[in-house]
């Protein structure tokens, strides 16, 4: 009974906070096609723009894109300049000491290695990812050096002037560039990695990420994340 | 922009060019040239007030005003200004969210800091959440601009506290024999004549400043760095009409003209205005 009590009283104070702050800030990277990035006209679009409008619109929120460097990403996000995290972030052990995670809005995704041909050794050479994400831990774990780069476009621009041998990020992410390329080429196994994109909360905000949680179930039940996952992420599996 | 941008990969050669660099995205590039020119409109003047301030209180006979003066030049002048601006610039955030907090919600039972995060209540939030994203922008534009001014008004007092002292001993004597107070000897002797002192000081600092101007980009507003990085990056057709290889190289190269230019005219300007303080000052031409 008590904690009855308890859990109303707590249900009805941040509930009384999430009233007062109607309008929801997202952050995100927006220079991670096809996840976020920005259009020809300067606006965040992707595959994160299209399922963020859709959560905001079925949690009945107001949403603001912001656009954030990802290595002050969470950072920012504790200190309160946006109140989510939405950029193509996957879920890890690591992450979640200092944020929490909504439920998982993408399956596992794909990692795959990208070089100029196809005998790289991926697993003993320089391997070029963005710093802080589960492509650097992986190649880290592997027997390769990691070359660390502040965005994902400095990865793809050190294999293709020989700084690295290879390229470690999300399969999704590095298509584009090896379908409009002639020399970019896909090397060895494609690598599952993590528990799938989550949007990041401060730890301090369930409320919050309780309605964004709903709202992606909402989504996984009648089918439509699928559909955005169809049409954005080819190489990532569906629900 | 134009009509015929609706089709672009019809186009070719100039056509091709003229839609390109019509985007919403280069104008919002063209656009960010605007903010570095208002942060050097504003700073330049706030700086110099400040370093005005700085020099006053330095050369005050009251202890407390003096001790100020000189702690503010030489603690600002003893760190790297990138140190100073990361960390000012949070700290500033941070500390105008923690005294509107303290005002606005003294019933607030949460702590502020949990952890690694911090937080204040909604209604003490700088610019408020429910605020437009221009809002935010100026918001963080403003801190900027109020930490370049910080930075370079303590060069600014180091130089016109130099100034004020290199006015030749004569003329305050002159003035003392004339009976004028201190305050006034400041204001119509000290004053008026130590500029010609300053001037290669202060337009060294312009210089400077022009060139800390991109440090706007490490303070996370969209400069021109910015959107020159991001304009200049590989794009491929999935994600734009305009697919591109990567031609950052092109853009930065667009900046140095930019910067190269504005320190040009600088330069011809910051000569006149030392030719005309001139005019009637013993000083070697």
């Amino acid at each position: 009974m008590n904690r009855l009590i308890l859990g109303t009283a707590f249900l009805a104070l941040t509930a009384g906070a999430a009233l007062a702050q109607d309008t929801v800030r997202l952050g995100t990277e927006g220079a991670y096609p096809p996840y976020n990035f920005l259009n020809d006209d300067g606006e965040v679009a992707g595959f994160e723009r299209e399922l963020g409008d859709e959560l905001c619109t079925r949690a009945e929120l107001t949403c603001e894109w912001v656009t954030n460097d990802w290595d002050s990403i969470i950072p920012n996000l504790q200190s309160g300049n946006y109140d989510a995290i939405i950029a193509g972030m996957s879920i890890t052990e690591a992450r979640r000491e200092v944020v929490d995670f909504s439920e998982n809005y993408t399956p596992p995704l794909p990692s795959a290695y990208a070089a100029l041909s196809e005998d790289v050794d991926v697993e003993g050479g320089v391997v070029a990812a963005q710093t802080g994400t589960i492509q650097a831990d992986h190649v880290t774990s592997t027997g390769a050096t990691l070359l660390e780069f502040p965005n994902p476009e400095d990865t793809v621009a050190a294999v293709r002037n020989g700084e690295a041998d290879a390229v470690m990020a999300d399969k999704d992410f590095l298509t584009s560039y090896v379908e409009n390329n002639d020399d970019l080429v896909f090397v060895g196994e494609d690598v599952a990695l993590g528990e799938g994109i989550g949007m990041a909360f401060r730890q301090s905000d369930a409320e919050l990420r309780e309605t964004f949680t709903a709202a992606i179930q909402s989504m996984k039940e009648d089918g439509s994340l699928n559909e955005l996952i169809a049409k954005w992420l080819p190489d990532t599996p569906e629900f | 922009m134009f009509p015929n941008c609706a089709d672009p990969v019809s186009l070719d050669g100039l056509a091709w060019l003229a839609c390109y660099l019509t985007t919403g995205k280069h104008l919002a590039f063209y656009a960010s040239f605007g903010t570095v020119l208002l942060l050097l409109a504003i700073t330049a003047p706030v700086a110099l007030a400040f370093g005005f301030g700085g020099a006053m209180a330095a050369r005050a006979r009251f202890w407390p005003v003096k001790l100020l003066g000189r702690t503010y030049i030489s603690i600002v002048r003893g760190v790297p200004d990138i140190a100073f601006f990361l960390f000012f610039v949070i700290a500033l955030d941070q500390g105008v969210e923690w005294l509107r907090h303290q005002a606005v919600c003294p019933d607030w039972a949460q702590a502020i800091r949990q952890g690694s995060e911090f937080l204040v209540c909604p209604a003490a939030k700088t610019p408020s959440n429910n605020a437009p994203q221009w809002a935010h922008e100026v918001y963080g534009f403003a801190i900027a601009v109020f930490t370049f001014a910080i930075v370079f008004g303590a060069f600014a007092a180091n130089v016109l506290f130099g100034a004020m002292m290199a006015v030749p001993k004569g003329q305050l004597e002159t003035a003392a024999a004339y009976g004028m107070s201190r305050a006034q000897t400041f204001r119509r002797i000290i004053v008026p004549q130590m500029w010609i002192y300053a001037l290669p000081g202060l337009s060294n600092l312009w210089m400077v400043l022009i060139k800390a101007t991109p440090l706007l980009f490490l303070l996370g507003i969209e400069d021109v760095v910015y959107w020159a990085r991001e304009l200049g990056g590989t794009k491929t057709p999935n994600f734009t009409d305009y697919p591109h290889g990567d031609w950052r190289m092109w853009y930065f190269l667009a900046l140095l003209i930019f910067y190269l230019i504005l320190t040009r005219v600088s330069e011809v300007v910051l000569d006149r205005i030392m030719a005309r303080l001139s005019i009637g000052q013993a000083v070697a031409q």
